[in-house]
C-alpha cells in the first residue's frame, strides 16, 4: 500500500509532523519501518525524513560524547576514539545493516534486537528528544521504558560520559549464529571504581524484557564492594531478578534466565 | 496516491522513474528499471540476497526507501562484468563452485565488492565478516570464502591450468 513521503530539511519540521499526524513513523536508516512496510504493516501511512546533518554529527572529542540519532554502525566503527563502542557496533547485523542501521532507531529496535541501546543503558546515556513543545533531554531508562509514547516525538541524539579506562565498560552479545546473529542475551556492564570500588555500577541487559533493561538488584550487590568472588557471586545470584524475558525462535525465556548470569560473571571476571 | 519522480546512477548510467510512496530500491530496480539481479529473500533485513552499492557502501536495497538513492549511484551485480568479461570475483565463484542454487549469488558478490574495493587483500576473518549478512543455504560458504581469498589475491591466473586442484569444500571450519 503507497504511504505518504515527507521530507524535510530540519529536525524541527520533522518533529512537528511526527506529533500532529497519528500514523506517522519517523524513517532513519529504514531497517525497522521498511521492515515493517515490507511485512504488510498497515498502521504506518505517513514516513518521515529529515535531511538535517546536525542529525549525523559525532562529537567523540571530550570526556562527554554525543552521538547524533542518524550516525550509523558503520559510522560508530570508523571512530578510532569510540573504540570502547567497536564491540557494540561489530555485533549487530552484518555490514549492509551496519550502513543503514542508526543509533537513534536502535533505541526503538524491539527485543531481541536493540543491542546498541543496551550499552547506552549502562552508559547512563540521555536521549535528546525534539517534541511539539521543543526539545528536552531525558535519561534513557525514562525514554526506554516509555518508548511506545514517545513515537510522536523525534530522538536528535545520545550522550553519555566516557568511561574512565577501557577496562571500565564491557559488553557482551550472545547469539546463535556468529559473527551475525540476534541476542540470546546482550549484557553490558560499566563499573567505575573509586580506590578500588565498584561506585556508580550500571549493568544493562538485552532481550530479556521488551526493550533493554537495568539489572538493579545485581548492580546493589557489587555497589561499594571491590569486585571479588563473594560480590561477583552475589550479582549472578540477582542477573534475572525483574527481568520478563519471552520465548522466541532463538531461546526460552527460561534459558535466557538460567544463562544471563553465566555470562555476567564471565563478564565481571574477564573471562573471554 | 501521486507518484515521485526519481533518478539516480544506475551502474554507470542515469536512469529516471516514477515511484510510488514507500517504494523500495529493490522492486524499483527490478520492476521499474528492469535490472533482475537483485534478488528479494526475505525482505527483513536478515538474507542480504537483494545487497547493492550506493555511493560504494553495501546496502540493503529491500530496506532502502527508493527516494533515498536520488542522485547517488547505485551499482548492482549487472554492471559488474565489462561486457563479455566476467568481473575476477565472477570468475573466482566460478573455479571455486561457489554458487549451488545461485540465488544468493548476486548478493555475495556484491557484498565481496563492497569488501574488496576498500580492501585488496583482506584476510580470511575479514571475509567472513564481509559476508555475515548474506545467507546461502547451499553451500556451506566454504567455496565462497575461498572464492573471495583468490579474487582478492589476484589468483585468476593460474586458477584455469592443469595443476588446478579445487579447495576441499565444506571443511569442518564453521561459520
Amino acid at each position: 500500500m503507497p504511504v505518504t513521503v515527507k521530507t524535510f530539511g530540519t529536525s524541527g519540521e520533522a518533529a512537528a509532523a511526527l506529533s500532529s499526524e497519528r500514523d506517522a513513523r519517523y524513517l532513519g536508516g529504514g531497517t525497522l519501518v521498511m521492515r515493517a512496510l515490507n511485512e504488510g504493516d498497515v498502521s504506518v501511512s505517513t514516513i518521515v525524513r529529515a535531511t538535517d546533518r546536525a542529525l549525523a554529527q559525532l562529537d567523540a572529542t571530550g570526556s562527554r560524547i554525543t552521538i547524533g540519532a542518524g550516525v550509523t554502525f558503520a559510522r560508530v566503527l570508523a571512530e578510532r576514539s569510540l573504540g570502547f563502542l567497536h564491540p557494540v557496533a561489530g555485533s549487530i547485523g552484518g555490514p549492509a545493516v551496519r550502513n543503514m542501521g542508526t543509533i537513534g532507531g536502535n533505541l526503538f529496535a524491539p527485543a531481541p534486537f536493540g543491542d546498541f541501546a543496551v550499552a547506552l543503558l549502562a552508559l547512563d546515556a540521555s536521549v535528546a528528544v525534539q517534541g511539539a513543545y521543543g526539545a528536552r533531554d531525558m535519561p534513557i531508562e525514562e525514554f526506554l521504558s516509555g518508548r511506545s509514547r514517545q513515537a510522536d516525538g523525534l530522538v536528535l541524539s545520545a550522550s553519555f560520559q566516557r568511561p574512565l579506562s577501557d577496562d571500565a565498560f564491557r559488553y557482551r552479545k550472545i547469539a546463535r549464529v556468529r559473527p551475525k546473529g540476534a541476542a540470546v542475551v546482550t549484557l553490558a556492564v560499566h563499573v567505575p571504581s573509586s580506590g578500588g570500588r565498584a561506585v556508580g555500577v550500571r549493568i544493562a541487559l538485552g532481550a530479556m524484557a521488551s526493550t533493554p533493561v537495568r539489572a538493579k538488584a545485581a548492580e546493589r550487590t557489587l555497589e561499594g564492594h571491590t569486585l571479588d568472588a563473594a560480590s561477583i557471586a552475589a550479582a549472578v545470584a540477582a542477573a534475572a531478578d525483574g527481568t520478563a524475558p519471552v520465548d522466541d525462535a532463538l531461546a526460552s525465556a527460561w534459558y535466557r534466565r538460567e544463562v544471563v548470569g553465566v555470562h555476567l560473571r564471565r563478564l565481571l571476571t574477564g573471562q573471554a | 496516491m501521486a507518484k515521485t519522480a526519481l533518478q539516480f546512477r544506475h551502474n554507470s548510467r542515469d536512469v529516471a522513474v516514477f515511484v510510488d510512496g514507500g517504494a523500495n530500491l529493490l522492486t524499483t530496480l527490478r520492476e521499474l528499471v528492469g535490472d533482475m539481479t537483485p534478488k528479494f529473500g526475505c525482505g527483513q533485513g536478515g538474507c542480504g540476497a537483494c545487497t547493492v552499492l550506493i555511493d560504494g557502501d553495501a546496502h540493503l536495497a529491500c530496506l532502502t526507501l527508493a527516494e533515498t538513492v536520488a542522485g547517488r549511484a547505485v551499482e548492482t551485480l549487472d554492471g559488474l562484468k565489462d561486457g563479455p568479461n566476467l568481473h575476477p570475483l565472477q570468475r573466482a565463484f566460478m573455479e571455486h563452485f561457489a554458487a549451488q542454487c545461485g540465488y544468493c549469488t548476486p548478493g555475495m558478490l556484491m557484498a565481496a565488492k563492497a569488501l574488496l574495493d576498500r580492501n585488496p587483500s583482506p584476510t580470511r576473518d575479514e571475509v567472513v565478516n564481509a559476508i555475515a549478512g548474506n545467507i546461502c543455504r547451499c553451500t556451506g560458504y566454504e567455496p565462497i570464502i575461498d572464492a573471495v581469498l583468490a579474487a582478492a589475491s589476484g589468483g585468476m591466473r593460474g586458477l584455469h591450468g592443469p595443476e588446478h586442484v579445487p579447495s576441499p569444500h565444506m571443511s569442518p571450519r564453521t561459520f
